[in-house]
């Protein structure tokens, strides 16, 4: 199956990756042997199986509802390359 | 000194033969001198091991020392190690300080390990070659024209060329196993859920799990032992108790019946890699083992279930790099969409956007039954695959790789020809079960491996078997020669 150049374009967009025009084509080349490729899964018969939903088919544990996070604001922030009264900062989006 | 395993600095360290210190010292003057050429570490931290090798030494001395006190270790620069860069291979993370550490560093830290430094791998463990690192492929020390294998190639070099005598791995559709057979060493994934995920950079969470590379099983065991554990961290860490795998390893080994894939053995793997996996199996049978010819139907779709399976997860987990609170931030943004997708295009490399993109699309609306229920449909027919080999055999074996190391450069155009390299260690991860490779001989002059599969939380015997077959050859001890000599 051969993505269009356009299914790329907005599968990008989906998954916010700006990509240049001049990198487009080699997208839409691999993606498409990628997906080419793993179309071989519908020669299967899985007619009645349940997906997998988890390897060993265990369920999720449940804990108390207690908070065990202590504050650690200013330690994680030290990673963020724009902060400012503890607050993380991004381009204006309300004008 | 460097040429030893890992248990055998463990024992001299307690005879008192060389201190730590000596050790550490030693290790990291090898690192400068060979590491330029083999790139296998991203940050070494000579410092921090110094210092910790001396401490090291003293809890020796005020008689509070375990069998890992003082003994030298890397870990990926997959897992957060507090104060220190946390890199993943890329861009995105290259000024990024891990403000914790996970799990398995501070086990492994509690336990008196020293951490010589942080190792070279696949931008965020997508990749089977090492060449998609935003700091440069690492290099084969068998063939430095070749690579080392991947995710986990800077740790499986590192070993191989006895810069260090252990480190950390993680594996989501081999990224142990195979760069363990590739540069001739010992690597083990465990069952999924045996070792915490906390504090390990996600790729996909229902296939990723962490574990060693070791020269030999047994140092597996000693690390493995520590490494193991439920977290209340992480949600998915079993609660079951570890079994002391160092007590299991020279278990005979009469009776056990072993399990050989005929879809392995088909088309595709090499002669002489076939060979060198009928040999071990010979010795396997000459200590006991009775053979059997096993069949897993569904094996031949483990690669593209994965590839819709793990690129589907990534997407997801991957969304959290988006230039607002730590990783990469693109200069100047004209508005906020603009800041998601130039830090994430700049960021990110190829093999990772193309892995994102892939995800995204099988996850898009109108897809999600036809690609990504599927695969968790065929999933769960290759899992049945291997609950039905286990009701007949104990272990599974066959070969790791369909080949020795390739070339560098070789297969980097085509992303296809590059997966199929994972096709024999793939559907242990989709299955969640324990798989290691050990070094079984060599073709042309390239290590290649025996994977050793076991039934879920059966990490002590598959220890066992590669202990047991590392006592009848010397494969595992045989070091590349040359400048790492």
């Amino acid at each position: 199956m051969k993505l269009t150049r356009d299914e790329v374009e907005s599968i990008a967009h989906l998954a916010r990756l700006g990509i240049s025009s001049a990198e487009v084509p080699s997208y839409v080349d691999n993606l498409s042997r990628i997906i080419d490729f793993v179309q071989q899964l519908e020669q299967s018969d899985t007619e009645g199986v349940t997906p997998m939903a988890h390897p060993l088919e265990m369920t999720q544990p449940l804990r108390e509802d207690v908070v065990t996070e202590k504050d650690q604001r200013a330690l994680y922030q030290e990673n963020a390359k724009a902060v400012d009264a503890g607050l993380y900062l991004v381009p204006r989006v309300i004008e | 000194m460097y040429a030893m395993s890992l248990a055998r600095i463990s024992r001299a360290l307690s005879a008192g033969e060389f201190s730590s210190e000596e050790l550490v010292s030693h290790l990291l003057e090898r690192i400068g001198r060979l590491d330029g050429e083999l790139n296998a570490f991203i940050t070494v931290t000579g410092e921090a091991a110094l210092a910790a090798a001396r401490a090291a030494d003293e809890a020796r001395g005020r008689g509070d020392a375990g069998p890992l006190c003082g003994v030298p270790i890397a870990h990926k620069d997959i897992f957060c190690t507090a104060g220190f860069r946390t890199s993943c291979g890329s861009r995105m993370l290259d000024d990024f300080v891990s403000p914790y550490d996970a799990t398995v560093v501070e086990r492994l830290r509690e336990a008196g390990v020293v951490m010589l430094g942080k190792t070279n791998m696949d931008e965020f463990a997508m990749g089977s070659s090492n060449e998609t690192s935003y700091y440069g492929p690492v290099r084969n020390p068998w063939d430095t024209a070749r690579v080392p294998g991947g995710s986990s190639g800077g740790s499986a070099a590192a070993v191989a060329a006895r810069l260090v005598p252990g480190a950390t791995g993680t594996d989501t559709g081999g990224s142990i196993r195979q760069p363990a057979a590739l540069a001739g060493i010992t690597g083990i994934k465990p069952t999924y859920g045996r070792i915490s995920r906390y504090g390990m950079i996600a790729f996909a969470s229902s296939l990723d799990q962490a574990g060693t590379l070791t020269q030999t099983a047994e140092d597996a065991a000693l690390m493995l032992g520590a490494m193991s554990g439920h977290d209340p961290r992480d949600s998915t860490s079993v609660d079951a108790p570890v079994p002391d795998y160092l007590e299991s390893l020279d278990a005979p080994l009469e009776g056990l019946r072993i399990g050989l894939v005929e879809e392995f053995m088909d088309a595709g793997l090499d002669s002489a890699n076939a060979a060198a996996v009928e040999e071990a199996v010979k010795v396997l049978e000459g200590l006991g083992a009775q053979l059997q010819r096993i069949s897993l139907p569904s094996i031949g779709l483990s690669v593209p279930a994965y590839y819709v399976v793990a690129p589907a997860e990534c997407s997801s987990n991957l969304s959290r790099f988006d230039g607002v609170r730590f990783g990469y931030r693109a200069e100047s943004p004209r508005d906020l969409e603009d800041l998601y997708k130039r830090s994430r295009g700049e960021g990110f490399g190829a093999e990772v956007k193309r892995r994102i993109m892939t995800g995204t699309y099988v996850l898009s609306a109108g897809y999600y039954d036809a690609y990504y229920l599927k695969a968790q449909r065929v999933r769960q027919l290759i899992a049945a695959d291997f609950r039905r080999a286990f009701e007949q055999v104990d272990v599974i074996v066959g070969p790791t790789t369909p080949t020795p190391a390739f070339e560098i450069g070789a297969k980097v155009d085509d992303p296809v020809t590059m997966y199929l390299n994972d096709i024999y260690t793939i559907g242990v991860n989709l299955a969640g079960l324990p798989g290691l490779s050990a070094p079984c001989g060599f073709v042309d002059g390239l290590p290649v491996g025996l994977q050793i599969v076991g039934r879920a939380f059966d990490e002590g015997r598959i220890l066992n078997v590669a202990h047991r077959f590392q006592q009848e050859t010397d494969w595992h001890a045989r070091a590349p020669g040359g400048a790492f000599a």
